[in-house]
């Protein structure tokens, strides 16, 4: 939908618009880069929007040295990447079994699920709170919720998308002796790729990005995610700005490298979590 | 083949694990949320059954009826501030402009930053002395209108939902741009044809294609307001002097301040409930428009 036929006048202020808003939204990233760069001195002395004019790249050296931040990172990975295998793992099979196996309750299943989608996790925080007790302070406390409250919406997305591919190739391995064990391995999850990797990049934001059971359920350092990790760092070294931008942007970095390879991605699964939401 | 897709071994192996998974972690604790919600109970000593009393007390708590008007105030600027906003990017965005793909990836950037870092960002931002807000202010002359935005009570609200607004912005301009990207070109070229303009395009034609996808992000607005919880967990704990209280986080208090446990499931019912009439509300407002 190009439409070329415009008139100049019009189509600077649309670009006026676009900017400054493109302005409003990058400034106070931006201005985190900036102080992540700075000293204590610069910014307490009046150098607050300006450029560092002392470039203290050290304040990052520091989030490694001296604060738990990588640590904290790795743990996020752990539980993220657990969160993600399992949701996978489980929605395809559930999917594979709601779309092409024949019982009587797969409807019944697949619309529990579907229901579990408007159910918002904070309405299950003190349940979980009580239930969890002996797993808590592990990455266990997170990653059982984290996957049961990402199952619904993959197994939506999912559903929709193997419901569009055809069954030959299923029925010709078949008759070719293949059970259905080997066919759902072999034959499903790669057909259901793409979607897959929909759906590892919404689990991926909503876990990564969590922060109510995150900060309830995890009080061991060891065991921290970025999220309340962020905050532990912020209270600890409250006065050091420099060292605290600097942690504030490597906790990003992951998630904007993760950005920047699949961003047309990012935003194609965002929009297909909400259509299907 | 036949046989095999009703195999019951089989069907057990791909269904079972992952409906007790969610099951036990989802399902279960809603029913239990609902039973302390009739409880007195502080966690550690014997419960009481007190039926709908934690109810009958919530809406007589100046408190939690202060916390549900601030969602319902976010909820409001949500719909009327974020959602206007997201829609005129969409729609010059997709009316074809130099740099597209760029603004669209720049306007997304804050949504997928976690609210953590957002949060502690913007409490930099809000800072008294050295922050980023009240230095633009003192640059342009206008120290009169600095302010300790998160530590006034007048200001905090306003101070907290701007950024999660701010934060937003972008989800939703997705939504609307990719809704308006998928309505069929041969109409807008019927309609240039027929003599139309952009606006006149943008307003008769966009934006009715894509009411559906409109009704969509108002619930995920309302919704989203309804629920929000980390930033304001992170800037104000609700305070000061509970200006920026709202229910999730009055709930998390009663629960972890205050070992309320019956009186906090009463306040994650509510919401719940809260949640799916506004939803049901929502979709009958958009019946009725396009019957209308």
């Amino acid at each position: 939908m190009k439409l070329k036929t415009y008139k100049k006048k019009p189509r600077i202020v649309r670009s006026v618009i676009l900017i400054i808003v493109a302005v409003i939204q990058l400034f106070p990233l931006y201005w985190m880069l900036t102080f992540s760069l700075k000293g204590n001195n610069e910014i307490f002395g009046g150098n607050i929007l300006g450029l560092p004019k002392d470039w203290r790249w050290d304040n990052y050296a520091n989030v490694f040295n001296q604060t738990n931040i990588p640590k904290y990172l790795m743990n996020s990975i752990i539980v993220t990447a657990i969160t993600i295998v399992f949701t996978l793992l489980l929605s395809a099979m559930v999917t594979y079994a709601i779309v092409r196996l024949k019982w009587f309750l797969s409807k019944t299943v697949y619309i529990l699920f579907l229901v579990g989608m408007m159910l918002p996790i904070h309405a299950v925080l003190l349940p979980l709170f009580v239930n969890l007790k002996p797993v808590m302070n592990t990455y266990a406390a997170l990653i059982l919720p984290y996957v049961a409250f990402a199952m619904p919406l993959s197994i939506l997305i999912m559903v929709g998308s193997l419901e569009g591919i055809p069954r030959e190739l299923e029925e010709a391995a078949f008759i070719d002796g293949a059970n259905i064990y080997k066919i759902f391995f072999n034959i499903i999850m790669p057909l259901l790729s793409p979607t897959m990797a929909t759906v590892a990049i919404l689990t991926f934001l909503s876990s990564w990005n969590e922060m109510m059971l995150a900060v309830t359920f995890i009080s061991n350092e060891s065991f921290k995610t970025i999220t309340t990790g962020v905050l532990d760092m912020v209270g600890k070294y409250s006065t050091k700005w420099g060292l605290i931008g600097a942690g504030l942007v490597v906790a990003t970095i992951p998630t904007i490298i993760m950005y920047i390879l699949l961003s047309d991605n990012v935003q194609k699964s965002l929009a297909a979590g909400a259509v299907k939401g | 083949m036949e046989r095999s897709l009703r195999d019951k071994k089989a069907i057990c192996f791909f269904v079972i694990p992952a409906l007790l998974w969610f099951a036990a972690i989802a399902l279960v604790p809603i029913f239990q949320s609902t039973y302390y919600s009739f409880l007195k109970w502080d966690g550690i000593t014997a419960s009481k059954f007190i039926g709908l009393e934690n109810y009958i007390n919530l809406f007589q708590d100046q408190l939690f009826l202060k916390s549900i008007v601030n969602s319902l105030i976010l909820a409001a600027s949500s719909v009327f501030i974020q959602l206007p906003v997201s829609m005129v990017l969409a729609l010059v965005l997709a009316s074809g402009i130099k740099g597209e793909n760029a603004y669209r990836t720049i306007y997304f950037i804050p949504v997928i930053i976690s609210s953590t870092i957002i949060a502690q960002l913007w409490m930099k931002v809000y800072h008294p002395t050295y922050g980023l807000l009240n230095s633009v202010l003192g640059m342009f002359g206008l120290d009169q209108f600095k302010s300790a935005w998160l530590a006034n009570s007048s200001t905090a609200l306003a101070a907290v939902f701007i950024p999660m607004i701010w934060q937003y912005v972008g989800y939703h301009m997705l939504l609307f741009y990719s809704a308006a990207k998928s309505i069929v070109p041969e109409i807008f070229e019927a309609a240039r044809v027929d003599g139309a303009n952009d606006r006149q395009i943008a307003l008769k034609i966009i934006i009715p294609q894509i009411v559906p996808m409109i009704k969509a992000c108002v619930i995920f607005a309302v919704i989203g307001s309804l629920k929000s919880f980390d930033l304001i967990y992170v800037l104000t704990r609700g305070g000061p002097l509970h200006s920026t209280e709202v229910p999730t986080m009055l709930m998390y208090t009663e629960i972890f301040s205050k070992n309320q446990y019956g009186y906090a499931s009463g306040i994650a019912i509510f919401i719940i409930i809260e949640c799916l009439v506004l939803t049901l509300i929502i979709q009958q407002i958009f019946k009725k428009r396009q019957e209308a």
